[in-house]
């Protein structure tokens, strides 16, 4: 990936630096921030590595470790938690055979825990990528692991 | 203009879109075509139509009738009895719509009585469609302020509506202007918050969703009345359909000239950026949000200083939530004595809810400032679901009031509710059914805000920590030693020493809590 390209997008102030992120991390194969990633925004900005990491792991949406193709982020507030999402938390640590923070061998998916995605009436819900699933049940969530290992 | 005799308003939101909507729309107007009835049935797309969590939701008029869970493969079926034949299909008809509708506009019985100001043009126009908005009235109050009102008199216009902020603080808007345009500075921003974080509330994302020109024009008329010329709306990276549409309806409004340099030829201007956040519930704090915006991390600053005077880049800044600047418009052009007629003598308007957890019907509703907690469950969310009994509902967020049934007629605005050391916060209301677990609900609750505590400041992290500690060990063996008098404690001290409203606000759902539901948590 052309790093230097990425940033350019972006004017080189310091209030960019949530796009030059999300950007660089969207690209990355890998769906996450790398040391280089942090590098070239760090350089492009002109503040220190440290200040971009510190900016990169303060927002839950963005991860250093490598991630799978699939990213579920499922949601545990309030509203979801009432309407089952443990359920729907272990029913996919079991189909993935993974735990949270954790990439699946094959590198299809990745679980990861959010607050409210703001889609409460269709409680509990997930999120992978950029599409949100709903009224998750386990018959539902087969449906969709299997559609997104298929489109993966 | 072609007429057609009838059109299908098809809901295009982020929950709509889950359940399919985009290829029941492409299928609706192929096999349209396909019957030959281009001519006739015009389909268009709007936003969220008041019904949550049931498919996707159409509505064809003249007849102001309303289908749930439509698939792609009941298109064929629905174009062909309903809009060739005429006949209802009624295994898909929404017949016990919950009263969640504007009167005036059908006629069907479905729908009851929901003043909207803010929702208005919700589920009634293409919110990708400038000329709609205009049509249905939309800058009328932009143009009204710029060119026939003074700054002051907008200002005045506003204090008189008693418009109070709807982020959940519910400071009272004029007065927050009024400080920002005697802020002394040349350059002014307009901040709107729509980091809309707090669990349950995705008011703020249905009105970008649906309407977001209404919320520029809230922004310009902030402008014009504060003296600023730029706006920033901070919008939740999750929320990519609202991002896409706010971005949108600013380019068209700059296209239009209602956005931009010197406004309806006069000397003022007001330009808009979209910020995308990056997923963190303290940003909707107004202070971490500017140090978010100023790309940092999101950590609030001290106050004194407030935005009004030192907010973002240190210049004069005011924040608004979104439903606070969509009411801003309908204020300037109609008045404030015809907002007043809304709400409660004390506290104007109306207030936009979302309907959660053990309801019919879920979803987005408008209705008056003092409508009553038993009114808004029972005819608008269409009471507890499989004829459970209510047990309680968490108001307002995981930082608001969970609420018992003794509580039930109590009225809902800000005002009534502070008697009862609740909030209304964001508007979310949460209801819980008979089979709810008081200390699972108060357990999420306290992880919630365990993982969202910024670590700024050392009582909310600390404490967010301990009262997780203390709690699993509750939920684990029940209280023996005095443990919920310690959760009582550590909150009440993070409430007088933390350093924002994050961990100020954890007492009031903790001491709720065991106001209503002490023996059941202690027991459990």
């Amino acid at each position: 990936m052309d790093r230097p390209a990425i940033v350019r997008k972006f004017g080189p102030e310091l209030r960019n630096i949530l796009y030059i992120l999300h950007e660089l991390q969207d690209r990355n194969p890998q769906h996450y921030v790398a040391k280089e990633d942090i590098q070239a925004c760090a350089e492009y900005l002109n503040v220190p590595y440290s200040y971009v990491h510190g900016v990169a792991t303060f927002y839950t949406m963005f991860s250093l470790a490598p991630r799978g193709r699939n990213i579920i982020r499922l949601c545990d507030s309030p509203p979801c938690h009432l309407m089952g999402s443990t359920s729907v938390l272990d029913y996919l640590k079991g189909r993935l055979g993974i735990d949270v923070g954790e990439t699946t061998a094959d590198g299809a998916f990745t679980l990861e825990l959010a607050s409210c995605l703001g889609v409460c009436g269709v409680a509990p819900a997930i999120m992978i990528n950029d599409e949100m699933y709903g009224k998750l049940t386990p018959e539902r969530v087969d449906g969709i692991l299997e559609e997104r290992r298929k489109g993966a | 203009m072609n007429t057609v005799r009838s059109h299908v308003l098809i809901s295009i939101d982020a929950g709509t879109i889950m359940a399919g909507a985009r290829a029941v729309q492409a299928e609706l107007v192929e096999e349209i075509k396909r019957k030959g009835l281009s001519g006739e049935v015009a389909v268009l797309e709007t936003g969220n139509l008041g019904v949550t969590g049931m498919g996707v939701v159409l509505v064809v008029y003249p007849e102001g009738l309303y289908y749930a869970n439509v698939t792609k493969e009941d298109v064929a079926e629905f174009v062909e009895e309903q809009l060739l034949k005429g006949r209802l299909v009624k295994r898909l008809l929404l017949t016990q719509a919950p009263k969640r509708y504007i009167i005036k506009r059908e006629k069907t019985g479905l729908t009851r009585e929901q003043p909207r100001i803010v929702l208005k043009n919700c589920g009634v126009i293409n919110p990708e469609s400038i000329e709609e908005y205009i049509a249905a009235g939309g800058y009328e109050g932009e143009s009204k302020a710029v060119t026939g009102m003074t700054p002051d008199e907008v200002i005045n216009e506003v204090k008189r509506a008693g418009l109070a902020g709807r982020g959940g603080a519910a400071f009272p808007t004029g007065m927050k202007w009024e400080f920002g345009r005697k802020a002394p500075g040349q350059e002014k921003y307009i901040v709107c918050n729509a980091d809309e974080g707090e669990p349950g509330t995705f008011k703020d994302r249905l009105i970008m969703e649906g309407d977001p020109h209404k919320l520029i024009e809230g922004m310009v008329i902030a402008g014009y009345a504060v003296g600023a010329t730029r706006g920033f709306i901070y919008i939740r990276g999750e929320y990519g359909l609202s991002i896409g549409r706010t971005e949108r309806a600013i380019a068209d409004a700059r296209s239009f000239g209602l956005l931009g340099n010197s406004l309806f030829d006069k000397p003022f201007g007001f330009d808009i950026e979209v910020m995308k956040g990056g997923g963190a519930y303290v940003c909707g704090e107004e202070t971490a949000l500017i140090e978010s915006i100023e790309g940092r991390r999101g950590h609030p600053r001290n106050k004194p200083p407030y935005p009004v005077t030192v907010g973002l880049w240190g210049k004069p800044t005011i924040v608004n939530n979104v439903e606070t600047l969509a009411n801003i418009s309908e204020i300037v052009r109609n008045g404030a004595n015809w907002f007043k007629q809304y709400g409660t003598p004390k506290c104007a308007g109306t207030k936009v809810y979302t309907i959660l957890g053990h309801v019919a019907t879920p979803g987005l509703i408008e209705v008056e400032m003092g409508t009553t907690l038993r009114d808004i469950i029972y005819e608008y969310g269409g009471g507890i679901t499989n004829g459970k009994a209510f047990k309680g509902a968490l108001v307002g967020g995981a930082a608001g009031a969970f609420l018992g049934p003794e509580m039930l007629d109590v009225k809902m605005d800000f005002v009534s509710l502070k008697e009862y050391a609740a909030a209304l916060g964001s508007g979310a209301i949460l209801v819980m059914n008979e089979g709810t677990s008081m200390a699972d609900m108060l357990s999420s609750v306290l992880h919630f805000f365990k993982h969202e505590s910024c670590g700024h400041c050392v009582p909310c992290r600390l404490g967010t920590a301990r009262l997780v500690d203390i709690f699993d060990r509750v939920v684990e063996s029940g209280a023996k030693n005095g443990e919920l008098d310690r959760l009582l404690q550590i909150s009440s001290v993070m409430k007088d020493t933390s350093f924002c409203p994050l961990g100020q606000s954890l007492y009031m759902p903790v001491s709720s809590a065991l106001r209503y539901f002490r023996d059941e948590i202690a027991g459990s």
